[in-house]
């Protein structure tokens, strides 16, 4: 009876074993299969980015040819010089530049002061203020559009940088919410003892928060200023409404503009060419500050569009 | 003189320290309590006001009663907006939950390169969505686009897309399967936190994957699920730029959404008082949509505890 039993036992091992190294061969080819089918499916979804670079670089002539050119005979380099002569890019970069450093500084203040203030203090209506910061989160933008509009308008702030720039020093616009809300969260996550040591020595609050506080929140720090970078680089709606004169254009404007001008309705290239150059900065932060992308989303599930 | 000393004593008032710390929580908060109430809230609340009014920015506002509100219950192209943009949130936004959880299935396999594809799948999200919708313009041109090309070889003829009033909005939605990256990270991050001794347990038990799929992965995922939708609703809702850029609404007004709509009347037909009373309406719908989710969430989002 034991020796029977062994015997079967080895055999059932032997079977199990076949049949392991079986499902490995199995699954070994469909990982093989997943990632040709990923390879594909990859490139069929960069398809539009990859054209827009490809076309950028064509001649008029190329950007229309059947069936599609993939790389131009010869780049034209040129293409971004004109779309240069044709509309002031340069000033256009100056001002999004512009737009985009005095409202990230905003997001940085703002966030970091009422992350702050959520995450360490006590105070009558901190719980209200709260909600109310959680809540405009899922705020439709559009509810305040006009009314804000008729407020910059009385303050005589149209058609400068003022509105696209000012109310991220306060916090409580798109997406601003978000990254208090991140900031606390992260705030909440030092532990005590940390600043306590400070103010037995005697620092004053807002001592801490900066020497203490603001070293240890790097990786927030970025995750924050890298989405309100990516945020006010490509905004349009605000610019659309608040800036007319085309010395204050950003740079979004100034691709909506150039495809909406009907002397360069046939000249796709340019367009192409203005849609890269505006993509390019966004690429190379992205390159730079990938882990940043992830972990803010991540962290609060929101982020990017 | 000790009769008045003992209930002040039993009264506590709050000690020195306590108020400064409260007085640090005002003072730190008070980026956003200022902003909350001058960008938020008093808007908000002059929008109604606003509504009662007909005023085109130039003379002085006029009280007109509830005619703004007959108007826009009556107004077929405010239905019709409205109705453009519940149809391209039904149908997106589950396609965008479809595509990005089946892709954070594959890339949580053991492929090589996930990285890279994960990056490759978020990049349409970091570009500028004006560089990205001019692009798509000529993507979806009938004639020189891509798409009718890439369609070709599959032997499927040419299409109309976005001067057809019957497909401009299955244009918009494919083109919005080109922004799951966020919900693709957070799906990513999800799967990875899914104890594997769940899995193997399940598999012990005979289960095969997709047994395991529906049974185990589904129900742990359904927050996220849940979360994503929640997120891709208020965004659908809020589609503006494509809209703007693209097709201004046309052909036939077949992709004037809510947004796009009360950007016309507040700043094109300058009716202030109407686009307000529009951007109220829209708030309440959306907020309705998303109300009717958390609603049906009881019945199949899964919480641990």
């Amino acid at each position: 009876m034991a020796t029977a039993n062994t015997v079967s036992n080895i055999q059932i091992a032997e079977i199990a074993a076949r049949r392991k190294s079986r499902r490995k061969i199995i699954e070994r080819v469909w990982l093989v299969i997943l990632q040709i089918l990923l390879t594909l499916f990859l490139i069929t979804f960069l398809v539009p980015a990859l054209w827009m670079v490809s076309s950028s670089l064509k001649a008029s002539t190329e950007v229309f040819a059947h069936p599609i050119v993939w790389i131009p005979e010869s780049p034209q380099w040129n293409n971004y010089v004109r779309v240069f002569e044709i509309l002031p890019f340069g000033t256009f970069a100056w001002n999004t530049l512009l737009v985009v450093v005095f409202a990230v500084l905003g997001t940085l203040f703002s966030s970091v002061l009422v992350g702050y203030s959520f995450a360490r203090l006590r105070w009558p209506g901190r719980d209200i203020f709260f909600g109310l910061l959680i809540a405009t989160l899922m705020l439709p933008e559009v509810i305040t559009l006009v009314p804000r509009f008729i407020i910059f308008r009385e303050l005589g702030w149209i058609d400068t940088l003022l509105p696209l720039t000012v109310p991220y020093w306060f916090g409580a616009t798109p997406w601003t919410p978000l990254y208090i809300f991140l900031m606390r969260q992260f705030f909440k996550g030092i532990p005590l003892e940390l600043e306590e040591a400070a103010f037995i020595d005697g620092a004053s609050r807002f001592r801490t928060l900066v020497q203490i506080m603001l070293p240890l929140s790097k990786p927030v720090l970025a995750t924050v200023a890298v989405f309100a970078t990516l945020q006010h680089y490509t905004d349009f709606m605000n610019p659309l409404i608040y800036i007319s004169s085309i010395d204050n254009w950003t740079l979004a404007l100034g691709i909506a503009g150039l495809n909406a001008n009907e002397s360069y309705k046939a000249s796709w290239e340019l367009v192409f060419a203005a849609g890269t150059f505006m993509t390019l900065p966004m690429i190379v932060l992205f390159i730079f500050a990938q882990r940043y992308f992830v972990q803010g989303i991540t962290m609060s599930g929101f982020g990017g569009r | 003189m000790v009769t008045t000393e003992v209930p002040q004593k039993k009264r506590r008032l709050p000690s020195r320290m306590v108020l400064r710390e409260w007085a640090e929580g005002y003072l730190f908060a008070s980026p956003f309590i200022i902003g909350f109430t001058v960008f938020i809230a008093f808007p908000m609340v002059y929008a109604i006001w606003l509504s009662f009014q007909r005023w085109n920015l130039l003379g002085d506002p006029q009280f007109i009663g509830f005619a703004n509100y007959a108007k826009m219950l009556t107004s077929e192209r405010v239905n019709l907006s409205l109705y453009n943009s519940g149809y391209y949130t039904v149908f997106a936004v589950p396609l965008q939950i479809i595509l990005a959880f089946l892709l954070a299935l594959a890339l949580t396999q053991k492929i090589k390169f996930r990285d890279l594809y994960r990056s490759g799948f978020y990049l349409p999200l970091i570009i500028p969505l004006v560089a990205w919708s001019v692009v798509w313009q000529r993507v979806l041109h009938p004639e020189f686009g891509i798409l009718n090309d890439m369609l070709g070889w599959i032997g499927i003829p040419p299409q109309p897309w976005l001067f057809d009033p019957a497909l401009a909005k299955p244009a918009f939605i494919f083109m919005s399967l080109w922004m799951i990256g966020r919900m693709m990270v957070i799906f990513i991050a999800g799967l990875t936190n899914i104890p594997p001794t769940l899995l193997e347990a399940a598999s012990l038990d005979g289960a095969g994957y997709f047994r395991r799929l529906w049974s185990v992965i589904i129900p742990l995922m359904s927050p996220l699920i849940f979360f994503n939708a929640i997120m891709g609703i208020i965004n659908s809702f809020q589609t503006f730029i494509p809209a703007k850029i693209m097709t201004d609404g046309g052909p036939e007004n077949s992709t004037l959404f809510a947004v796009l709509n009360i950007y016309n009347e507040g700043f094109k037909f300058f009716n202030m008082g109407f686009a307000a009373a529009l951007a109220w309406e829209f708030f309440i719908i959306v907020m309705l949509f998303t109300g009717v989710q958390f609603f049906l969430s009881k019945k199949w989002v899964y919480y641990e505890d």
